[in-house]
């Protein structure tokens, strides 16, 4: 009787879960499956585009127009190296403000995310002249590092809430063990903060991968990624749903795939200090 | 507790963090502070002269800026309103054992993949168009009149389009915190005779609150920079409905290329966005220590 | 951990390295993502074999993302370009600033003189050439030739404003989502402020009198909007306030439009495969008042070289190339006359195989009868038909756009909306000095 319940109720929720999931992606969907008809039947009402032939023209056309492959490799090593670069940044301070707090170290970390605030667009120009001037217009480098800086606070904050879980007297025993402050990290820490550690590195891959206005700006060719590939197919003269499409799904493809396989990692570790 | 010896260490691991940050901070800030005292019109070869305050006063008394302060509050306000309730609702449907959790988890945060520029003009050509639009089909296959969004309700659309990209991100950070949630603590409760209804607000309610600060917190300092989809669905219109302090600030530096007004547009936005900040920020360090 | 780390690390550091070596020239093009562009990126074989030692990496990006970091970069000295690809409001004020290599040394064999002297004006600041037309555009009537015939009217090819009234409401049927007219209202300098600029010079309205004051309190402007938001709201399709040209474009193309008045380079478009219209479509010139100026615009698309780079030979060879008479006769050969870059050449439109194309003669007609050095009734201080060649007509114009947009929304009145572009057009014009 009990068990029948459950199971009812349990079918129930998995309807309910599915269709509102459905509806949640459908648009994202409806991106995918418009890549799959020409640019006439983009634009057709919805049930006439499902009804028309299904073809790969939009991406032979994508691809021929631009190597997806230089894009994608470039939005790979920034949002992946400014990451890790945040991270092996972020790590020793979000420690130390974990583990040794002092009076200032919460408004240290509010200061820290403030550095957010500043509206990209406001500062392009001194940032123009300054990549000019350094040479790191079109560079990997150069977006790497503001990668870092952005992602930076975020970084150091998530780590910070999950840090301050640890308890502490697993710190005080190791340390009465004799180890050192860096094997402490090593030895200690590191594996009870890899899920955190996981899902800080996860999010922020994903916040940068997306990010459109410093990629946009300070790139050219060399060093340019997914989003100026996505840039030269929006609104050119002429249809371009289907084309867009394409690009799109090839833009999201590898991020939602990365984000299925680490969908538990990524719920597990991200706390913000949200989980007491 | 700690020993002097910890703390020195501790303040050389902050360092590098700190020092970056501060650069990142301060080298943008003074270089656009300069700016935005100078008459620097990229498009006009003149050498930059003294403009003491005037992009401030021709930025403050713009006739669109009190309004778009109003439309940059209310997508923020709206945004966070319909992601923190939604994602409550999400998070708790997604706590409940389901068949193919693992699937409808992807499928719900999908929209966080998108990038803004690619969900606006999906949104805008084929969701919200009055005559191309799925909505529009709706519409007429119920026999009733399609509703322009982008017209009548622009604001309102613009606050859905960004409220779909964010609900994924509310949605998993509370739903890690609900799975933290103590299970027999309920289990308890509902022995007692208490209802769903009471357990929810007696027991998940408030253990969900910091996780809901935390929410309001980072999508404040994202939300305040909506840009993407107000350029590509409305152009800050019809008139200026729909234009924000960014979009102000955009207008300012890369249409009308007036570095000067751009850089006093941008040093007024700092402003607004740490005096906005400071009352989120006031909340959710209470609520840290905690 | 450390493992993944230092793994990542390597990876980032090798992927830097790599793609740093290479021997020919390269120059860097930025351009603009429309069709005719994509098709010359994919005709480069031709380039190279006549010039081995240049290579070319392109940029192409939407319209909107290309002119800022074009501005950014020309403007800051930035030097990432080597060609740039401009219109025709950019040309005259970057050419006046020194910020374009003059092209008036470019082979004899280009032959500068067959240009079609409307478009090579727009492109010419004092005597000197500072970019080369890759297509030009004008504007005319796009309209549906079943659907007049169906309402008993036909089509002058050179219709006035009434002659368009009239056949806007005969062909609307909003019961079946049939609309006499589509127009732009998309806010923006490029967007709904080109077309009404353009259509404001047939009414005799003008921006600026010769004193630069602006002339929004005048009746032809007010004629202009009130006829417009006739037009719009009486005939035209909802959410219009929204629609720039592709919107408008995919309308069309499912035959929700009884006319379309927008670029010329639609027209190839509008009677391709993708539009269900395809062999419904005739064109005429854009309408007149009996003014004398018609509602057209005239627009250039074309190749500079900023004064920065380091390469500037190769980029003239690269541009010379890519805007000769060869080009377009080797488009043709591989892909058809009607895919040839149109609006640059007299030459063109002498060849007799390109005169086959329907909508050629209406295209050079219109081109022709643009004058961007008296592109009004009245004398003006200004160059340009749908724009005024100052740096601050964009800045002006999208804040202008937004308030005709509103008024097309009906979220303002025209009233309001013209009153409010005054005030706002004359306080920019102060500050930047032209208002003394």
């Amino acid at each position: 009787m009990a068990r029948s319940t459950t199971t009812n109720s349990k079918v129930i929720v998995t309807i309910g879960a599915w269709l509102v999931g459905f509806l949640i992606f459908f648009p994202i969907l409806w991106i995918f499956l418009m890549s799959f008809h020409t640019e006439g039947d983009a634009i057709k009402s919805p049930f006439a585009m499902l009804a028309s032939p299904w073809t790969t023209e939009a991406y032979q056309a994508v691809q021929t127009q631009n190597s997806y492959g230089k894009f994608f490799m470039n939005s790979v090593v920034i949002s992946v190296g400014s990451t890790v670069l945040a991270l092996i940044i972020g790590i020793p301070a979000a420690w130390s403000m974990a583990f040794v707090p002092g009076k200032k170290t919460k408004d240290l970390l509010m200061w820290m995310l403030s550095t957010k605030m500043m509206p990209a667009v406001g500062v392009l120009i001194p940032m123009y002249l300054g990549f000019k001037v350094t040479g790191l217009l079109d560079t990997r480098t150069g977006l790497v590092a503001i990668g870092t800086l952005i992602n930076l606070p975020i970084v150091i904050w998530m780590l910070y809430t999950y840090f301050k879980e640890i308890p502490g007297e697993i710190l005080e025993a190791a340390r009465m063990d004799g180890a050192s402050l860096t094997s402490e990290i090593i030895h200690v820490l590191t594996p009870m903060a890899l899920p955190g550690i996981a899902s800080t590195l996860l999010l922020n891959v994903i916040l940068s991968w997306n990010e459109a206005f410093w990629s946009l700006q300070l790139t050219t060719s060399d060093a340019a990624p997914l989003t100026q590939f996505i840039a030269s197919f929006s609104a050119p003269e002429g249809l371009f749903y289907a084309k867009l499409s394409a690009a799109s799904t090839m833009a999201i493809a590898p991020i939602l795939i990365m984000g299925w396989f680490s969908q538990k990692q990524l719920v597990r570790g991200l706390t913000f200090g949200a989980v007491k | 507790m700690a020993t002097q010896h910890s703390r020195i260490a501790a303040r050389f691991m902050v360092a590098p963090s700190v020092v970056l940050l501060f650069l990142w901070m301060i080298v943008p800030l003074v270089t656009t502070i300069y700016f935005s005292f100078l008459d620097y019109k990229l498009l006009v070869p003149k050498p930059s002269t003294w403009a003491g305050f005037d992009n401030y006063y021709y930025f403050l008394t713009d006739r669109t800026f009190l309004a778009s302060i109003l439309h940059t509050l209310a997508i923020v306000l709206g945004v966070l309103f319909i992601t923190v309730v939604g994602g409550i609702l999400l998070a708790l449907l997604m706590n409940m054992p389901f068949w193919g959790q693992g699937i409808v988890r992807v499928l719900v945060i999908a929209p966080f993949f998108v990038m803004p520029t690619v969900s606006a003009l999906v949104w805008k050509n084929m969701f919200m168009n009055p005559v191309n639009g799925m909505f529009a089909h709706i519409a007429k296959g119920l026999g009733l009149q399609p509703f322009d969004f982008l017209s009548q309700a622009p604001l309102l659309s613009i606050i859905g389009i960004v409220a779909w990209q964010w609900l994924p991100f509310a949605t998993l950070i509370l739903l890690t915190s609900l799975q933290s949630l103590d299970g027999e603590q309920q289990e308890a409760a509902e022995m007692d005779g208490a209802s769903v209804l009471s357990r929810f607000f007696y027991l998940t309610v408030p253990h969900l609150t910091r996780a809901v600060t935390v929410v309001i917190l980072i999508q404040t300092i994202f939300l305040l920079a909506v840009f993407a989809e107000i350029f590509v669905t409305t152009s800050g219109g019809p008139g200026t409905a729909t234009t924000t302090i960014s979009y102000l600030v955009y207008i300012q530096s890369l249409v009308k290329y007036d570095v000067g007004a751009g850089s006093a547009g941008g040093i007024i936005a700092v402003i607004l966005a740490n005096i906005v900040a400071f009352f989120a920020m006031r909340m959710i360090g209470k609520n840290l220590d905690a | 951990m450390n493992m993944t780390l230092r793994a990542l690390l390597g990876a980032t550091a090798l992927l830097t390295l790599a793609g740093l070596a290479s021997a020919e020239t390269t120059i860097t093009v930025a351009t603009v993502n429309n069709g005719d562009m994509i098709r010359m990126q994919g005709l480069m074989d031709d380039f190279y074999a006549k010039n081995p030692d240049i290579k070319v990496e392109w940029v192409t990006l939407e319209e909107n993302v290309l002119r800022q970091k074009v501005t950014t970069d020309i403007a800051t000295k930035g030097g990432q370009f080597d060609v740039l690809t401009i219109g025709t409001y950019e040309v005259p004020i970057w050419g006046k600033s020194g910020w374009l290599v003059s092209l008036n040394d470019l082979p004899e064999a280009w032959d500068k003189a067959d240009l079609l002297p409307a478009i090579a004006g727009g492109l010419t600041v004092d005597g000197e050439l500072y970019a080369a037309p890759f297509y030009g555009e004008s504007s005319m009537v796009m309209y549906r030739k079943d659907l007049m015939e169906a309402a008993g009217l036909t089509m002058p090819d050179a219709p006035t404003w009434a002659d368009i009234d009239k056949a806007a409401a005969a062909m609307t049927d909003k019961s079946k989502e049939q609309y006499g007219i589509c127009l732009r209202g998309k806010a923006g300098w490029g967007e709904n402020m080109a077309f009404l600029t353009a259509m404001s010079n047939s009414f005799g309205a003008k921006w600026f009198d010769m004193d630069w004051k602006p002339q929004f309190d005048q009746k032809p402007w007010a004629d202009t909007l009130a006829f417009y938001l006739h037009l719009m709201n009486d005939y035209g399709p909802p959410g219009a306030s929204n629609n720039g040209f592709n919107e408008n474009l995919a309308l069309t193309q499912q035959g929700h439009c009884g006319m379309w008045i927008d670029a010329t380079v639609a027209a190839s478009f509008v009677t391709g495969k993708d539009s269900t219209v395809a062999d419904k479509m005739g064109f005429a010139l854009a309408p007149d008042n009996g003014l004398g100026k018609r509602g057209n615009w005239l627009w250039a698309w074309s190749l500079a070289i900023p004064a920065g780079s380091a390469k500037v030979d190769a980029a003239k060879a690269f541009v010379a190339w890519a805007t000769s008479k060869e080009y377009t006769e080797l488009v043709a050969s591989k892909e058809g006359w009607a895919n040839v870059p149109p609006g640059t050449r007299t030459s063109l439109y002498a060849n007799a195989e390109y005169q086959k194309v329907p909508f050629a003669k209406m295209t050079l007609d219109s081109i022709n009868s643009a004058d961007p050095t008296h592109p009004t009734v009245d004398p003006v201080p200004y160059v340009g038909v749908q724009f005024v060649a100052i740096p601050e007509f964009a800045g002006i114009a999208t804040e202008v756009g937004q308030q005709f947009s509103a008024a097309l929304a009906g979220t303002t009145t025209a009233a309001d909306a013209l009153a409010a572009a005054q005030e706002l057009t004359t306080t920019e014009m102060t500050k930047a000095g032209y208002i003394k």
